[in-house]
């Protein structure tokens, strides 16, 4: 009688371990799912804006003869931009997304100068999708923090870090944009 | 965020219980008094089938029904880009699965609101008053406190939660009227076996239940209403990182907010309360969904001074504001850190946007939107059969055929392709499947269409 209860009890407290371990590992699993799925909308949408670029690029040279360096500028920065972006690293991901931004808030000033280009409507609509899928990065980005924040919180707090030591969930990195000055999208001002 | 929806959901679930269980006694009690043996449980029954047929029919169809009655256009991302546009900005930043649908309904009154009962299918919908005369900023943080009523679910919440009300007070008219009907005839009633009879110290009861369940179900329905409006406007507030966008919306909106199509159970579910007739009281017994709005745009204001948008911020206004309880729970400040406001955004004038909003409904629903060279722009109706139209004011000739469909071959695989001919002006081309027509806004820059019957996706080439 007494080893037979001894079995129940011994058995019960094993399914509850293991219903506990499953549970946290999937609650585990789920929150690095939702910072893979986030990191993959920044990464949608960066794609977004080097293909908007070059149209962009296109449609003010033809009012814009003089301002060529400009140009081979934020050329130069959308080129190492897709190169990090390949790579997949969160970290030179943001240095090189960095460097795009400054040259492309440049770029926009220049465009205050040509009142003609700002008529286009051809430039308004690609102004306007640019502007869009800035905010869509800034958003993204803030998006994939708050979720790398909640994972992390759970990679480090007890018990859920117990899992993650014995399954070695690793910590994600945040999306920072270096300079602090410019941690905001530039603000496409036409 | 995600935080936020799982706290939501267990405290949600309480107050549905509670309302659940006043509405199921109220409704046994009824039968009890009819029939004092298996009448509690027969009354109990009834009270719950009432409720559940109603709650099945607005979880499969309320989204449906309350956008068929009120006309509502769809919106897709060619033929209005930008509104598009804004939407998808706060789908991104609320990390939502599945992009929401967007409706425009004709209303010259500054209103909006969610539905979707079912995570997988919801929809914002705005009044055409609402995107003529707010700007870019506006709009987004209208658009964020409603994406944040889907995020939270609070569309699902409050349809049930109507629901109940709606059951108990239903039940509690019958009652009052079956009660009098009783004491006025009493033999008659009684013999037919219908109206409330027995000891009067059970009618005595049933009386005061009548009176006081539906007041109590207003109680527990309103408070909870007003509570995730607030919620909704932190959650905008945290989304777009720009308080004071959402606040000069509620501005704006809360001048003209009144809109004609609304019923008392959808009424939750909008920015500002459609039925407002200009007092705002905020007494506790005021039968209103929504919180009084100059409060909700000084606690938007003075997060918007502080310089950094957090829940916990908000939370620190809302005591100060409101009134001291928690309308957010520790876990879920602890675990928001804030962000710096964002700088403004600069809008095109407002005229162009009225405009724009014009020919967005009538593209929508089905009018051919000519443009001709001497500016002029024809719209004709879905039902005119004409292959050619002249100018009425410079007498050209304007091709009313639409567009075609080509194809391209590349890399072996075969793709649909249409080619814009202008980029100022709308233009449209009826899909493979014939079901279907595409019309492109003169804003439209995408690379792909995708046909919303058949699903085929057409590629987009520019001059």
């Amino acid at each position: 009688m007494g080893i037979i209860a001894f079995l129940a009890i011994f058995l019960a407290v094993v399914a509850a371990c293991a219903i506990l371990l499953f549970t946290l590992y999937n609650k585990l699993v789920g929150l690095r799912n939702i910072v893979r799925n986030s990191w993959s909308q920044i990464d949608v949408q960066l794609k977004r804006r080097f293909d908007l670029i070059p149209n962009l690029v296109e449609t003010a040279k033809g009012y814009m003869k003089h301002e060529n360096e400009t140009f081979v500028k934020v050329t130069e920065a959308r080129a190492a931009a897709m190169s990090a972006i390949n790579k997949g690293d969160v970290k030179e991901v943001g240095a090189a997304t960095a460097n795009l931004d400054s040259s492309l808030a440049k770029m926009m000033l220049t465009f205050e100068n040509y009142p003609e280009l700002k008529a286009n409507q051809n430039f308004m609509s690609l102004q306007e999708e640019l502007s869009s899928t800035e905010n869509k990065i800034a958003f993204a980005r803030q998006a994939y923090n708050d979720a790398v924040m909640i994972y992390n919180n759970a990679v480090e707090m007890f018990p859920t870090n117990i899992i993650a030591g014995m399954f070695s969930f690793k910590q994600s990195d945040f999306f920072e944009i270096e300079d602090k000055s410019e941690k905001q999208a530039p603000k496409v001002t036409f | 965020m995600w935080e936020l929806i799982e706290r939501n959901k267990r405290k949600s679930l309480i107050v549905l219980i509670l309302m659940f269980v006043l509405m199921t006694a109220f409704s046994g009690a009824i039968g009890y008094g009819i029939e004092p043996n298996y009448g509690f449980y027969w009354g109990a029954l009834f009270g719950i089938l009432i409720w559940a047929v109603q709650s099945l029919v607005a979880y499969f169809l309320g989204d449906d029904i309350v956008l068929h009655f009120n006309m509502a256009v769809v919106v897709t991302p060619e033929s209005s880009p930008q509104l598009y546009n804004i939407v998808e900005e706060m789908k991104i930043a609320a990390g939502l699965a599945v992009m929401p649908e967007i409706y425009i309904v004709q209303s010259s009154g500054l209103n909006a609101f969610a539905t979707g009962i079912r995570p997988n299918k919801t929809a914002i919908c705005v009044t055409s008053g609402l995107v003529e005369n707010l700007n870019r900023d506006e709009l987004q943080g209208v658009i964020a406190h409603e994406m944040s009523h889907i995020l939270n679910r609070d569309v699902l919440f409050m349809t049930f939660a109507g629901v109940m009300l709606g059951t108990i007070t239903m039940l509690s008219n019958a009652l009052l009227k079956g009660t009098v009907f009783a004491n006025s005839n009493r033999r008659s009633s009684r013999k037919k076996g219908v109206g409330v009879g027995g000891h009067p110290a059970v009618i005595l009861i049933l009386l005061l239940l009548a009176i006081f369940a539906p007041i109590l179900a207003r109680i527990f329905y309103f408070t909870i209403s007003k509570k995730r409006e607030y919620l909704a406007d932190a959650t905008a507030a945290r989304l777009t990182r720009y308080p004071i966008g959402l606040a000069s919306a509620l501005d704006k909106i809360a001048k003209k907010s009144s809109v004609s199509f609304v019923s008392k159970i959808t009424a939750p579910m909008f920015i500002v309360n459609p039925h407002f007739t200009g007092s705002d009281e905020d007494s506790f017994f005021s039968a209103s969904t929504h919180p009084p709005i100059y409060k909700r745009i000084a606690i938007l204001t003075q997060l918007q001074h502080g310089g950094t948008v957090s829940l916990g911020n908000y939370q620190k206004l809302y005591e100060k504001e409101v009134e001291h309880s928690q309308l957010l729970s520790n876990a879920v400040l602890k675990a928001d850190t804030g962000e710096k406001i964002r700088q403004q955004s600069v809008e095109k004038t407002a005229p162009e946007q009225a405009k724009a909003v014009e020919d967005i409904i009538l593209a929508n629903t089905g009018f051919k939107i000519l443009t001709c060279e001497c500016g002029l722009k024809i719209k004709l109706p879905p039902s005119s059969m004409q292959t050619e139209v002249r100018c009425p004011r410079c007498k050209r000739g304007l091709s009313a055929a639409g567009g075609t469909l080509g194809t391209a071959s590349e890399g072996g695989e075969t793709e649909l392709v249409f080619k814009r001919m202008s980029l100022t002006a709308w233009e449209s081309f009826p899909c493979q499947c014939g079901n279907f027509t595409f019309q492109l806004s003169p804003l439209f820059r995408g690379t792909y269409v995708i046909c919303k019957r058949c699903g085929a996706k057409v590629k987009i080439e520019y001059p």
